[in-house]
């Protein structure tokens, strides 16, 4: 079976200028949005405290809202959580949180409730949570690292196995992907939390992926190609490598639809991410990094490197 | 089509081997009763997140440790002093490590000088205009923070030890950090209340003669401190607290305790009793012959526990801790001073808790999403890329074995985004079949024979498979680095997959094509 016939000649390069427009527009909605409206931070970064109760039945929300009331915790959110069965409490760093007193907390919260839903034992305390502001602190420059590490080590193995022009590109279409995730996550205002900065570690592993294979392709059609222009090669690359490239996507995405809906909660948002991420990604992979290197190339000829006298003997 | 060598063969057969018989225990959900003993029967450590638990990151408060040792010094130096004949107008604790001592207008720093370099040498001498002032040396803070959370670590693993929780986990994180990991607790917040306790029992004498209504009023005398009883609480009785006003000095700490134990007094009430060792029971008999008639206080963590008169001299060194305790607190406390007090307090920075509920939940619903997962892909490949695309299916499963069979040998954590990990890992190994695959296809159609096109297929599609593994593979060490507890074990999970999808992939597919193809003249492959 066949997806795609094999002599397809899309012009990717033509229509790279087109591409670029869309890249760069959704690139300056993120921004925008992110300086904006900013993300907003989940428990991990902002510090705080998070707890998950679990009802015997669709859980009292108004009732919990007004017990909370009475002892103080009036500023905590509550949202439902997966099932009406089952609710989030969030406590943003405040006096209560402060000294990690979370769990004693969370003890004085099942207390108050218990008594809505009729008896003991019917509240189940599923998880606490509880994150220091200094942690919090440090998990967010930690997560901005992790990022930019990435980035630095693609940067130098692509331009070690590459070339330079190559390396460049490849990073560019990586901060492209990185910030289009981040501005999801700015215009939706999801919840930001260390698993959503594991699934951008993630979307850059598998992006990169997608790079280097179109990259390979290149320098083997260049061999091949010897006469013909970058243009051309770049675009018989990408056509070429497009049936794996498609394939490849589809069956991450299996696997991530079977996540999202099978997963949970806590991966539900993970999966998300990448799913996104996959999209993303296989679209600058073709439409940023290559087209990039074409740039590049065609910028240097522009500019040949100028004789400098330093360099003479 | 090229040979495969004979080595190769037996190579991946025994890797193959391995990694069966050590995932098998876990993808049977347990060892089962005909397995050998012989074999290894480790299943899959889960994460905390997949077996409910308790994590802490705790802050050791080493400043207090510091002012501690400098609190100490005043006493030592009054001593000091009173022995040379020295005279002083007062002695205070300077900032957090240093001692301030104020000289009468007529006395001689030189003396002094000369009596604090001698007797103190951990501390640095320097003269100010009404005195004298001594700071403890920058190694010696050093050494006493790293001295403290070192100890702390050791009490807190002798009191959960005593409470009884399965496999603890405790270990130093940086200067004064501690992470702490207890996977299937019943009840966290007890734990936390045993762990976090500092656990400080001191006996002080009441101040008598001191005006407490004065002290309420905020004038409480140099040498005494204002602490509180606790009264009631228990079975709805309100909670009354009741002022003292307490010499500051401590005459006995619980250090010389050799043991601690829960009794009952003659209603049934528990309460604790504790035994000194020698020099603690000679200090005891001390301080009860010379106080008879006066109140002392038995102090923890500076809330006063009682407050009884002394009637007698009591020899023996016991003592009995009273204070309104349920069963449970009484056990506790009995544990957490049999461990010894925290040389300094400790801070939760960073707490999560799971449920055992949550825990077996997550493992459900991760087993079902990998299996809809993993199924659908292979679907995909088998209709889509037919015989070559069920090679790559065994190789898949084979991946998931080795993955499996490596965390389970090392020991090394699963956790919920660890099987997402895998899950995942199903989608992106393909990739490299795919590629194999869709390489092949390209030279058939350019004319080759098929033996000849698989031989190309996997030459050209070599280089790009280990080029994207090895940027794939170093995001993943980048997540193991940045990441804690969960994600680490997402990119735990992603690390070994991507290295054993190198082998998977390519040798092991190669091998069972070489199988099946031997001794065949096929025109035509199947893909």
């Amino acid at each position: 079976m066949e997806l795609l016939r094999s002599d397809l000649n899309v012009d990717f390069v033509g229509f790279r200028k087109w591409a670029y427009a869309i890249s760069l527009t959704t690139l300056l909605i993120s921004l925008v949005f992110l300086v904006t409206k900013g993300l907003n931070f989940g428990l991990d970064f902002s510090g705080g405290a998070v707890m998950q109760l679990r009802f015997p039945g669709p859980a009292p929300i108004a009732g919990i809202r007004g017990a909370l009331g009475d002892i103080g915790l009036g500023a905590a959110v509550i949202q439902e959580f997966g099932s009406p069965e089952e609710i989030l409490i969030r406590l943003h760093q405040q006096e209560d949180a402060k000294d990690g007193e979370a769990s004693r907390m969370a003890q004085k919260i099942v207390e108050v409730i218990t008594p809505l839903v009729g008896g003991a034992g019917k509240v189940e305390l599923r998880r606490v949570e509880f994150v220091g502001p200094q942690v919090g602190r440090e998990l967010t420059v930690n997560g901005i690292w992790a990022v930019i590490y990435s980035w630095l080590a693609i940067l130098v193995y692509v331009g070690i196995r590459f070339e330079f022009r190559f390396a460049f590109g490849a990073v560019l279409a990586l901060v492209h992907d990185v910030f289009i995730t981040l501005g999801f996550f700015a215009v939706t205002q999801k919840e930001f939390t260390l698993v959503v900065v594991a699934a951008i570690l993630t979307i850059i592993g598998y992006s990169i992926n997608d790079t280097i294979v179109v990259f390979d392709r290149i320098r083997d059609e260049t061999k091949r190609l010897r006469q013909q222009s970058l243009e051309v090669v770049i675009n018989e690359s990408v056509n070429r490598t497009l049936s794996r490239t498609i394939i490849t996507s589809l069956t991450v995405v299996l696997v991530l639809v079977a996540l999202i809906f099978f997963g949970g909660e806590v991966i539900h948002d993970f999966a998300l991410t990448l799913l996104l991420g996959v999209v993303v990604g296989t679209w600058s992979s073709i439409y940023v990094a290559s087209p990039i290197v074409l740039e590049v190339e065609r910028w240097r000829r522009r500019h040949p490197p100028a004789r400098t006298a330093s360099t003479g003997v | 089509m090229r040979q495969f060598p004979l080595w190769k063969t037996i190579v991946s057969c025994v890797i193959v081997l391995i990694a069966v018989i050590y995932s098998l225990p876990t993808l049977m959900g347990g060892v089962p009763s005909w397995w050998p003993g012989w074999l290894p029967s480790k299943i899959v450590y889960r994460g905390l997140d997949l077996q409910g638990g308790l994590y802490l990151l705790l802050h050791v408060e080493t400043d207090k440790a510091v002012e501690q040792a400098a609190e100490n010094l005043v006493d030592e130096i009054r001593l000091a002093m009173r022995k040379g004949k020295l005279r002083y107008q007062s002695i205070k604790r300077f900032g957090r490590d240093g001692v301030e001592i104020k000289l009468p207008a007529d006395a001689v720093k030189a003396d002094l000088i000369k009596l604090l370099k001698d007797e103190f040498k951990n501390g640095v001498v320097e003269e100010i205009a009404e005195g004298v002032r001594l700071r403890l040396d920058p190694k010696e803070i050093a050494e006493l923070k790293k001295f403290a959370v070192d100890q702390s670590i050791q009490t807190i693993r002798s009191r959960i030890d005593q409470f009884g929780v399965a496999e603890p986990s405790l270990q130093k994180q940086g200067e004064e950090r501690i992470l702490l990991q207890l996977p299937g607790l019943n009840d966290p917040a007890r734990a936390k209340t045993l762990i976090g306790r500092t656990a400080r029992l001191e006996f002080k004498l009441v101040d008598e003669k001191g005006d407490l209504a004065a002290a309420l009023a905020g004038n409480i005398p140099p040498d005494d401190q204002l602490l509180y009883e606790e009264r009631g609480g228990k079975k709805g009785q309100p909670v009354t607290r009741q002022p003292l006003l307490l010499k500051k000095r401590t005459n006995l700490t619980g250090d010389l305790l050799t043991d601690a134990r829960v009794n009952f007094d003659q209603f049934g009430e528990p309460l604790v009793s504790i035994t000194f060792n020698h020099q603690g029971a000679r200090k005891f008999a001390q301080l009860t012959g010379e106080h008879v008639g006066e109140r002392m206080a038995i102090v923890l963590d500076d809330k006063v526990h009682s407050a009884p008169v002394l009637r007698e001299k009591i020899e023996g060194g016991r003592a009995q801790i009273t204070g309104n305790f349920s069963m449970e607190e009484a056990h506790d406390l009995a544990i957490v001073l049999r461990a010894g007090a925290l040389p300094a307090p400790v801070t939760i920075m960073e707490e999560r808790t799971v449920g055992p509920t949550l825990g077996s939940d997550s493992i459900h619903q991760g087993v079902i999403s990998s299996l809809v997962g993993g199924g659908l892909v292979i679907l995909f490949m088998g209709i889509y890329y037919k015989g070559f695309g069920w090679l790559a299916n065994v190789a898949v499963v084979f991946n998931v074995c080795i993955v499996l069979a490596v965390l389970a040998a090392l020991q090394a954590a699963l956790t919920l985004p660890g099987i997402a990990g895998v899950v995942l890992l199903i989608g992106i190994a393909v990739d490299a079949n795919v590629l194999i695959i869709e390489r092949i296809r390209e030279e058939l159609r350019l004319g080759k024979s098929p033996y000849a096109a698989i031989d190309q297929g996997y030459d050209k599609a070599f280089l790009t498979i280990l080029d994207s593994h090895v940027t794939t593979l170093a995001t993943a060490l980048i997540l193991f680095q940045f990441g804690t507890g969960p994600v680490r074990g997402f990119a735990v999970t992603l690390i070994i997959g991507i290295v054993s999808s190198l082998f998977t992939s390519i040798t092991l597919t190669r091998m069972m094509l070489h199988f099946i193809l031997r001794n065949r003249r096929i025109q035509k492959l199947s893909l």
